[in-house]
């Protein structure tokens, strides 16, 4: 029989090594199903390694991969901080897109250092009032956030669908669904000339930084950490409940509506119904893996984008699959969350008596 | 000394048991004969759940043998590990928190587990009347054809001892049974327990109310820090001497200095609180506390001490009637607005309303003021400042932590309770609400928290002390009222009170009929 017994407290080489045996433990379990269709395990993962972080080139692309994922893991991990479940990054995403583009595509005329503040503010504001509506039913009605905000996804997709295919369509683009591009002065600045880097990824790790020091600095952000461990001490302590909750939607909609601005003004400089490949789902992914600490989300999200891009790589140079970067990161996330089973709790076997 | 002509039905031998660097258990021994009633004294942390957890199968010892008398009378060694095992060797414990099936009848619950699922149908008239006989032979009367939920708590326990015997067990354990019993429902339970008893049956009887101890049990077995430290008839033995056993050291009489008791603080008139159909809800409640005076509530639990509690603590509002403190209205529910109204609220549930588990001692002890000017600026906390008051009240209040920075999880029920009661008193509020305040806690934290509430008495602090320990009412109320069905009864001078009229009341009595 196995028992867990709760620790009082972590050891810090405990938590060292349980991190670095969670990695290992990873591809360890992904190298199984590699070996089984044949391939040479070795090859690939130093293809993959190599394609993720083997030149600068490469490095580059992963950053560019990691900068929305940033944004989408830190929506999850305030979120969730807070106990409050939104699925919704996805279509948060889309809002902050659609609103970029609404602002930023020819609306209005004005210089850079204002048209590119305007447009954050309007996509993080478009994130933040579709994630407030599922608040206002948890608070109000105790509808579950979990449903509304998934549902709203497919909402919110098929409402841009609509209008690149209606209102919002470039007639310039020969047809395809697309929005007018955003102004140059809507656009953010690239960070090396002829990479894809662009200002986008300073603003994540500026929000990373950011979001850190509100959670644990301020009043507001001890308002919701106590919100999240204990709803009921909070409301009995006299703590503003719904309002702490209202902001954590404010701020976790904001953060993956950026996530949506920060693709358009930066990368893709037009809005597509393809723009996200799942940026808002695996941001989950990427606040679990990083203990839902606002830092973590950092080297988290540049991970599981570093696994992508690498797998697009490799996939490319042997002919594997790139469906493995999905295996790597759920390898991941398993070891994570059973590596954090091991740091929580002591394992003890009792052996059975023969009755 | 005669030896006890009874057979030995259980012994425990050199029982020891580790959790890494504490011994929980310390080579215990215990003989229990049949027809014995024993008493298992000890503070939290003794070692008394984990000896019965190794008896009952939930762990296994690391040194030592449990033996039980067979059929044939003859000790044989228990294997451990299993409670199905312990169960089938005759053990039966009954648990201070139930495990009955609430939508089951009190007779689906005695027979469930002890026949395949198949035959239940075809053999109940058999287990029908081998219960009808139990009954009639201990003295459990209880309706056993409707649905457990239904069944007072006190009636849901001899459902749960019925359940022990149908299993015709011959060592009965009793975890904390009168912690939900009025006074006179646990002398209904100990005139069971020795019937029980005088047919042979062996009882262990786990409490810390020492009285009960001494006026039920035979022989007194004191566990202190893992380690056997008596094991004595309780004739001749008295509950100071217990009390000091239990902590190993003297404990100092209370004091409780006069005082006279100022203006209203808290009055209630007419008031009620909760739904109608509501169980714990109170009706057209009349009650003043005073400053300088500690007023007492007693009553079983739900019975409307919760909605009053929820009154004070503005987690509800009253639905009619008139609420003031100190003249002013208390109206909605409204936390918030009881903390800046100078109201000290100690709630009934420390883990679940008190504390919350993942954060520091020093951001516990500043939930309720972080947004006074103390505790921040301009939005953003002042944490060295909050570390330090922590720390100082930490040392004022003998809080046995890491430090400020621990989180307060890691803290026992005790240490936690004076992180609350540092929140609360350090305020100096003009009324203390003090729900259950020592439940669950030791001698010592108990004897601490007293003290620290006949303190705010003393300063001219109205305290409103709701609480089912009868011993603690009495020790530190000037007046104590009591609620039964959301009816609150007058407060009456706690001198002139003797613990069974309140005992009565309790059951739904008036105070004329008790008296």
């Amino acid at each position: 029989m196995i028992r867990f017994v709760p620790r009082e407290r972590t050891p810090v080489w405990l938590t060292l090594t349980v991190s670095i045996g969670s990695g290992l433990a990873a591809l360890l379990l992904t190298a199984i199903p590699l070996a089984l269709t044949g391939a040479p395990v070795f090859t690939a993962f130093a293809l993959m390694a190599a394609g993720a972080a083997g030149d600068g080139f490469a490095l580059a692309e992963t950053l560019t991969r990691a900068t929305p994922l940033i944004f989408t893991g830190l929506a999850a991990a305030v979120a969730f901080r807070a106990k409050l479940w939104n699925i919704g990054a996805e279509g948060q995403l889309y809002a902050g897109a659609l609103a970029t583009v609404a602002l930023g595509a020819g609306l209005i005329e004005a210089p850079s250092y204002v048209l590119v503040p305007l447009v954050l503010v309007g996509a993080a504001a478009a994130g933040a009032a579709l994630l407030l509506v599922p608040v206002l039913f948890k608070t109000r009605f105790g509808a579950d956030e979990v449903v509304v905000t998934l549902l709203m996804n497919f909402i919110v997709l098929l409402f841009v669908q609509m209008m690149l295919e209606g209102p919002m369509k470039d007639e310039m683009a020969l047809g395809w669904p697309q929005s007018a591009p955003v102004l140059d002065e809507a656009t953010l600045p690239k960070l090396v000339e002829g990479l894809r880097l662009h200002a986008g990824l300073v603003l994540a790790l500026v929000a990373a930084v950011g979001l850190h020091v509100f959670i644990n600095r301020t009043v507001w952000g001890f308002r919701i950490r106590a919100v999240g461990e204990n709803a009921r001490a909070a409301r009995y302590a006299g703590l503003p409940v719904g309002k702490a909750m209202a902001l954590v939607g404010i701020l976790s909609g904001g953060l993956a509506g950026l996530a949506g601005a920060s693709e358009v003004a930066g990368l893709k400089g037009y809005l597509t119904s393809d723009l996200s490949p799942g940026f808002g789902y695996a941001g989950i992914v990427v606040a679990t893996l990083a203990n839902l600490s606002p830092l973590g989300v950092i080297p988290a999200a540049i991970f599981v984008a570093g696994v992508f891009v690498g797998a697009d790589s490799m996939s490319r140079a042997i002919g594997v699959s790139n469906y493995l970067a999905d295996l790597v990161v759920a390898f991941a996330l398993l070891s994570v969350l059973v590596g954090g089973l091991l740091t929580r709790f002591r394992i003890v076997l009792v052996r059975r008596e023969a009755a | 000394m005669h030896p006890d002509p009874r057979p030995l039905v259980l012994s425990l031998t050199g029982i020891t048991k580790r959790f890494g660097p504490l011994t929980a258990n310390d080579h215990i021994d215990l003989d229990v004969r049949a027809g014995e009633i024993v008493a298992l004294l000890g503070e939290n942390g003794a070692g008394k759940t984990t000896l019965m957890s190794i008896l009952f199968g939930h762990y296994i010892a690391d040194e030592g043998t449990v033996f039980i008398a067979g059929a044939d009378g003859q000790l044989a060694p228990l294997p451990g590990g299993s409670a199905e095992v312990a169960l089938g060797a005759g053990i039966g414990m009954v648990h201070q928190h139930f495990a009955l099936a609430e939508n089951l009848t009190g007779f689906e619950n005695i027979v469930l587990g002890t026949q395949s699922l198949w035959s239940l149908g075809l053999r109940s008239g058999t287990a029908r009347a081998k219960i009808e006989r139990l009954i009639a032979d201990s003295g459990l009367a209880v309706d056993l054809d409707v649905p457990v939920a239904r069944l007072s708590v006190g009636e849901q326990q001899r459902i749960e001892i019925l359940k022990a015997l149908f299993r015709d067990v011959r060592v009965l354990i009793l975890d904390e049974p009168t912690a939900v019993l009025t006074p006179q429902e646990a002398d209904g339970l100990f005139a069971t327990v020795r019937k029980l008893a005088a047919k042979g049956l062996a009882v262990i009887f786990i409490s810390h109310k020492l009285h009960e101890v001494l006026a039920l049990c035979e022989r007194v077995v004191v566990l202190r820090g893992g380690a056997k430290v008596a094991d004595r008839p309780s004739a001749g033995a008295d509950r100071a001497m217990l009390a000091e056993l239990m902590v190993g050291r003297a404990i100092p009489a209370r004091e409780r200095p006069p005082s006279t008791p100022g203006a209203a603080v808290l009055s209630l008139r007419g008031v009620s609180v909760g739904a109608p159909g509501q169980r714990d809800r109170l009706e057209q409640a009349d009650l003043d506390v005073r400053a300088g005076e500690i007023v007492g509530i007693a009553g079983v639990s739900g019975n409307g001490q919760g909605a009053l509690a929820a009154l004070v603590a503005g987690l509800a509002a009253a639905r009619a009637g008139e609420a003031r403190l100190s003249g002013v209205a208390l109206t909605g529910a409204d936390p918030a607005g009881r903390v800046a109204a100078q109201v000290g609220r100690i709630p009934e549930d420390r883990h679940r309303d008190g504390t919350i588990g993942a954060l520091s001692v020093a951001e516990n002890y500043v939930l309720e003021t972080i947004s006074a000017p103390e505790n921040q600026r301009g939005g953003v906390m002042r944490r060295a400042d909050i570390r330090a008051r922590a720390a100082a009240a930490i040392r004022a209040y003998d809080v046995r932590c890491p430090g400020p920075d621990a989180a307060i999880r890691a803290l026992s029920g005790g240490n936690m309770q004076k992180v609350v009661l540092a929140r609360v008193l350090e305020r100096e509020p003009k009324l203390v609400l003090a729900h259950q305040p020592t439940r669950g806690l030791d001698i010592g934290a108990t004897t601490d928290v007293h003290r620290r509430l006949i303190a705010a008495r003393g300063r001219g602090a109205a305290v409103l002390l709701i609480s089912e320990d009868l011993d603690e009412l009495f020790a530190l109320s000037d007046r104590i009222a009591v609620v039964h069905a959301g009816h609150l009864s007058p407060a009456m001078d706690a001198a002139g009170l003797d613990v069974r009229t309140v005992g009565l009341m309790m059951a739904g009595h008036s105070a004329g009929e008790a008296a």
